[in-house]
């Protein structure tokens, strides 16, 4: 906001020059307070595509099984197919056909989505009350009851990322406007 | 225009299951002749003036000894309700509830009745214990409290909010029998906050960030992630719904709006904003909110509900009886204004131009209305809209054509409903 005339002059410069469409520096209020780190960890606990964000720990197959039976079964069904609540497993090869059955297995396309979302939103009654080492063990049971990794497999910050989900390239960008105007009147 | 506005007051307070509107005339299906319809409007405005002014005009039997003129009023309240007679209410599930259409009148849902959806439920949070975190690609990792927010030059909007999956059902067929059903899931409210652009300012926007991912502070911690530039053109951080705090069940106390985009973006109770280089890829936009095509295929970051129009009355549900019919409906383009409303009465063989209440805001609701008078036959009533784009709303056909029948989601083709003979409305699709 305190910017020297010849500074403003050299920006209008610049963009005559260059034709770079330079945004000004917009004008600040001072409004809000710094964050520290420690509110930002307590908050940040999105997991990006390449493993960002994994916290330390690990679970085994085995183990997730013994987590997906205590805490999850009672609403996915016994091998994440039977619900009542969402359809957790299989559906492979379906998503071309006329009855698609979308799950981690058949349509997910990222292995850490599934440790962001169940740490942040699930047993639905309980979020957030996982540890660490139990998401990675449930998520351990949900890629090997979809076929994706071993019985003998071990899940932690560095093998998550590079889960090969069956349905990684599945997904477009939104190509609308789709329907011509002809389609449209018709 | 005056007439019209006096036949607006005249008609039923509340418009469910009406559409009553007696006329000796029958002279077809026809958009209704000026001469007809005022006659139509002297009878309707003398109806109301009667029932409003002297209610010992009311058949005995329907005297109470509660007249109006015989006994006090009851004193001024702090905070409103509505009439005990209005009954119009959503229709709940287990994770949203239904704006009842078919009652409302102009374009503003009462607060009280705008949709819901959540993903675990609606939080209880004190406004005062509310904090935004901004951080990740900035200058200066924030924290703001409401207070601070309030404090910033603040932006009023009429928008529509649209849940993509509103209508969603009807791609398998005529799924809804109201249109509380077959388009319960949008709203429009006056929102008001500080533009996005401005809170992001504050904390300073690296080069390098790209996308920002949004997150509640409900029970799902529901988040989203969105193209930054896309975004810092219209978005608002809201914490004001038609004139008051937002309701809780709208992101109480504060809601992230993006005019036009498919509601679920809007993220409410919103707590955190990170700024990043890549999407975050949720579950929210890779299991859910993707459309997948009949070749297997899932559309991904498909943001802008595309114009959409639908009759409100009369509609599933509603009986009419021969005569002077108002058809009135909403139309709304999440890519700017509706330019243009048809209607037609016999199943898109034949369009008229309906009339447009002004003033038109883009990417909100906008009311149409049409004068009919119905003979009784079979009638086959359908609305199409089209935006400033030049967008025209698709017929279901070409919509499946393009869509297949299984990408649960924007829906938007032209609705149809069908009057039989005895004045009943269905929803069926042609
Ligand atoms: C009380 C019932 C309940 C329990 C217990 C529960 N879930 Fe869920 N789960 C749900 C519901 C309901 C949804 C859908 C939520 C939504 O759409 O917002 C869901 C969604 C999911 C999804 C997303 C599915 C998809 O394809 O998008 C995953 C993954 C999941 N749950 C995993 C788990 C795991 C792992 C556990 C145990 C740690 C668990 N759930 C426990 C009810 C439950």
């Amino acid at each position: 906001m305190c910017r020297s005339k010849v500074a403003v002059s050299l920006t209008s410069f610049a963009l005559l020059c260059c034709g770079l469409a330079l945004a000004e520096e917009p004008p600040r209020y001072g409004f809000g307070r710094p964050a520290t780190e420690a509110e930002i960890n307590a908050w940040n606990i999105d997991i990006a595509p390449d493993g960002t964000g994994l916290p330390s720990g690990r679970g085994t197959v085995t183990k997730g099984a013994a987590v997906y039976a205590a805490k999850c079964a009672s609403c996915h069904g016994a091998t994440g197919i039977e619900g009542p609540q969402t359809r957790l497993v299989g559906g492979q090869g379906s998503l071309a056909t006329d009855k698609p059955v979308k799950t981690i297995g058949s349509f997910w396309p990222y292995a850490t989505t599934l440790y962001d979302y169940i740490y942040r939103a699930m047993p639905l009654t309980e979020p957030q009350s996982l540890t660490s080492d139990e998401v990675y063990a449930v998520v351990a049971w949900l890629l090997h009851t979809n076929g994706i990794i071993s019985a003998e497999s071990t899940i932690d910050a560095n093998t998550l990322p590079h889960a090969r989900m069956p349905n990684r390239n599945g997904f477009v960008s939104d190509p609308r406007p789709d329907l011509s105007k002809s389609m449209q009147r018709e | 225009m005056p007439v019209l506005g006096a036949i607006d007051k005249g008609s039923p307070m509340s418009q469910q299951n009406e559409g009553k509107v007696v006329s000796s005339e029958l002279d077809g299906n026809n958009p209704v002749g000026r001469r007809a319809w005022l006659i139509s409007a002297v009878a309707t405005i003398g109806a109301t003036a009667a029932s409003v002014i002297a209610p010992s005009l009311l058949p005995a039997a329907e005297q109470s000894d509660t007249d109006p003129t015989r006994v006090p009023g009851r004193m001024p309240s702090p905070y409103g309700a509505r009439a005990s007679a209005e009954t119009a209410r959503r229709l709940t599930t287990a994770t949203h509830s239904l704006t009842p259409h078919q009652s409302l009148h102009g374009i503003v849902t009462p607060s009280a009745l705008h949709f819901e959806r959540h993903h675990n439920g609606v939080p209880a949070i004190h406004p005062d214990r509310h904090r935004l975190l901004i951080h990740g690609l900035v200058e200066r990792p924030l924290v703001f409290s409401m207070a601070d927010l309030t404090r910033f030059p603040s932006v009023t909007r009429m928008l529509f909010i649209e849940c993509s999956g509103n209508s969603g059902k009807e791609w398998k067929g005529p799924t809804g029998k109201m249109v509380q059903e077959t388009h319960g899931l949008m709203s429009t409210s006056e929102w008001t906050g500080v533009p996005l652009s401005t809170v992001l300012a504050e904390a300073g926007i690296k080069p390098d960030a790209a996308w920002v991912l949004a997150e509640g502070s409900d029970a799902a911690a529901m988040t989203r992630s969105l193209p930054l530039a896309e975004v810092l053109k219209e978005a608002l951080l809201c914490y004001g719904q038609n004139g008051e705090a937002l309701r809780p069940e709208q992101g109480y106390p504060l809601r992230l709006v993006i005019p036009g985009w498919e509601g679920n973006t809007c993220i409410k109770w919103l707590r955190r904003l990170k700024l990043g280089a890549m999407p975050f890829m949720t579950r929210e936009e890779t299991s859910r909110y993707t459309d997948l095509m009949p070749d297997g295929t899932a559309r991904q970051f498909s943001f802008a509900m595309e114009a959409k129009s639908v009759i409100t009355s009369p509609s599933g549900g509603q009986q009419i009886e021969p005569g002077f019919v108002e058809i009135r409906g909403l139309a709304w383009s999440g890519r700017g204004a509706v330019t243009g409303v048809e209607v037609s009465t016999d199943g898109g063989r034949t369009w008229d131009q309906a009339r447009l209440q002004e003033p038109v805001f883009p990417r909100c609701h906008t009311r149409f209305r049409f004068d009919w008078r119905w003979n009784g036959t079979e009638a086959i009533l359908q609305s199409r809209c089209t935006d400033e784009t030049g967008y025209v709303q698709p017929a279901r056909a070409a919509l499946v054509a393009a869509r297949g029948v299984n990408s649960s989601y924007h829906y938007n083709a032209i609705q149809t409903w069908q009057v039989s003979p005895d004045g009943q409305v269905t929803n069926v699709q042609v």
